[in-house]
């Protein structure tokens, strides 16, 4: 039988939100499907529990929050390192965790990356719309009443184990080390490249950007070399992707992001790898960031490539 | 295949998870219902790696999970369809009326699309109502349609900076298009006026009221109306 268990939140950090991967087949409708910043996270998270690779959890941006778990429950910390302590005392991430009815967890200002998602046996529970639990901030669609965790929020999930007990897993070092590496970001190119010079083109694989503090889920905004010399020509509205490199009169490329509009009028220069989208996800705001453009079937191969080592028997180790 | 010139329709891929669909450059019926007649394919004849379909003006981006379909054969499901567009046939348009308050305290730029045009504000409602718009697509924010033609002594330059947020049921004016703000959301384009109609609600199936290829008239009504 199904138990039904809860936490609360106590303090809500700086954004924190129930996502899970994202809203699909509403593009035309308007609707970019949000959903997890850093999806790998997300998976290896849920996959310490044994749930369902995108079930969904609270996603924290920048400085972590504070729950109070209502009952016993799995749950696992997964993504960057906001110091997590349950009752006071230091927990690790990427493992899973046994809280007890009552326990306090808290996070505070990450010593890593922009985001930790914290997973629950059995997933958060919302009302799903248009088939997801994601929350889009900038749409206010989704998640809980379409907005961000606030203080008093109580949430829900159903735990697959009647007892929180089970395998104790953590994530492999020598899984982590490959998906987190710290290189340039692939990327292919942009369906307008060929309006931008050799030249330009090559200004984007060979200098730093530095991601702006406007930065956020709709998209990091990068400054750097402009990007924009020559380039007038009006472009007829047409439909973006995730990872789009576009570029704005005045130069300063902008990656479209999980929550990006679903059209646009500007230009794109090239479009992130999906195997490097999650890196995104964990770009804080002054975070110097470098491009190296590769084929699609280069990109094709790292996905391929990432996805065998995330498959549970090549990242996972089982505790006794 | 309808070709609408040599180099269309042309399939490009846009990233390693999207392909572009080009029907021609520039807005067109023509290319808009090759749109639609693509869109409708994609719609009755799914893969299953299809994640999004983003129709435009004269063009659909289709993005897909590569894990799901190779790349290679993805591409090869869009031509198959894309050499198949004249087997579509397009129903008659649904035509679809919207209330539309021009009021100034809710059609902040009223005033400076009437002085742009040397027009006065009531030249500017009668005008925006004369004729019947074509919903090209739903784009840009939950459903946002993107109308046309909007009478070209209408045209205003946007904002040179947007406005952080901009009221649900906002009728605007970008340039020579016009649309429709169904949700609150930032915006650069000049506005005219507010309609009471929810035009998007996310409990609903459809969630949006307007659909591509719809017909949209507007029927100016006076504050009182609009507050009840």
């Amino acid at each position: 039988m199904a138990r039904i268990c809860s936490l609360s939140v106590i303090s809500p950090g700086f954004l924190s939100t129930v996502q899970d991967f994202g809203r699909f087949h509403c593009a035309h409708w308007g609707i970019s499907p949000a959903g997890a910043a850093d999806p790998v996270a997300l998976r290896l998270g849920n996959s310490l529990l044994g749930n369902p690779p995108g079930a969904p959890a609270i996603e924290m941006t920048l400085t972590g929050g504070s729950f109070r778990f209502d009952s016993d429950l799995s749950i696992a910390l997964a993504g960057s390192d906001f110091g997590p302590t349950l009752d006071s005392t230091v927990i690790p991430i990427w493992q899973t965790i046994f809280v007890k009815s009552g326990q306090v967890l808290r996070c505070g200002p990450t010593k890593s990356g922009a985001r930790c998602y914290l997973c629950v046996d059995g997933g958060i529970n919302v009302s799903p719309i248009l088939s997801s639990s994601s929350t889009h901030v900038l749409n206010s669609l989704g998640g809980i009443g379409g907005r961000p965790l606030i203080a008093g929020d109580v949430l829900g999930c159903a735990p697959h184990h009647i007892l929180p007990h089970g395998n104790l897993l953590t994530v492999k070092e020598s899984a982590l080390r490959p998906l987190y590496r710290c290189g340039a970001f692939r990327i292919t190119p942009g369906l307008q490249s060929d309006l931008f010079s050799l030249d330009t083109r090559a200004l984007l694989s060979s200098s730093p950007y530095i991601v702006k503090e406007e930065s956020n889920r709709m998209g990091l905004r990068l400054s750097g070399p402009s990007l924009g010399s020559g380039i007038i020509k009006e472009m007829t509205t047409e439909g973006v992707s995730l990872g789009a490199v576009q570029v704005p009169p005045d130069g300063q490329p902008i990656v479209l992001f999980v929550e990006h509009p679903t059209t646009g009028g500007y230009p794109k220069i090239a479009n992130v790898a999906l195997a490097d989208i999650h890196r995104l996800g964990q770009c804080r705001p002054r975070d110097t960031i470098r491009f190296q453009f590769v084929t699609h079937e280069e990109a094709f191969f790292l996905l391929t490539k990432q996805e065998r080592l995330l498959a549970p028997d090549q990242c996972l180790l089982s505790t006794p | 295949m309808l070709s609408t010139g040599p180099l269309f329709p042309r399939i490009q891929q846009a990233s390693d998870h999207s392909f572009m669909v080009f029907f021609g450059e520039g807005i067109s019926r023509l290319h808009h219902r090759n749109v639609v007649r693509l869109f409708r394919l994609l719609r009755l004849q799914p893969n299953r790696a299809t994640r999004n379909l983003h129709p435009a003006y004269s063009s659909v981006l289709i993005s897909f999970n590569p894990l799901l379909t190779h790349p290679n054969d993805f591409r090869a499901y869009v031509h198959e369809l894309v050499e198949r567009l004249d087997m579509v046939e397009l129903s008659a348009p649904r035509v679809i009326e919207i209330p539309v308050c021009y009021d100034r305290s809710l059609g902040q730029d009223l005033e400076f699309v009437a002085h742009h045009n040397g027009l006065t504000i009531e030249d500017v409602v009668r005008y925006h109502c004369s004729v019947e718009y074509l919903v090209y697509f739903i784009g840009f924010s939950p459903g946002f349609p993107y109308l046309g033609e909007l009478p070209s002594n209408l045209a205003s330059p946007r904002l040179s900076s947007p406005r952080l947020s901009v009221p649900a049921g906002s009728v605007a004016i970008g340039g020579s298009q016009t649309g429709i703000y169904s949700v609150s959301s930032p915006g650069g384009w000049r506005i005219i006026g507010r309609t009471p109609m929810k035009l998007f609600n996310p409990d609903l199936d459809p969630p949006s009221v307007l659909e591509m290829g719809d017909l949209v008239r507007f029927r100016p009504i006076a504050l009182t109306e609009y507050q009840q």
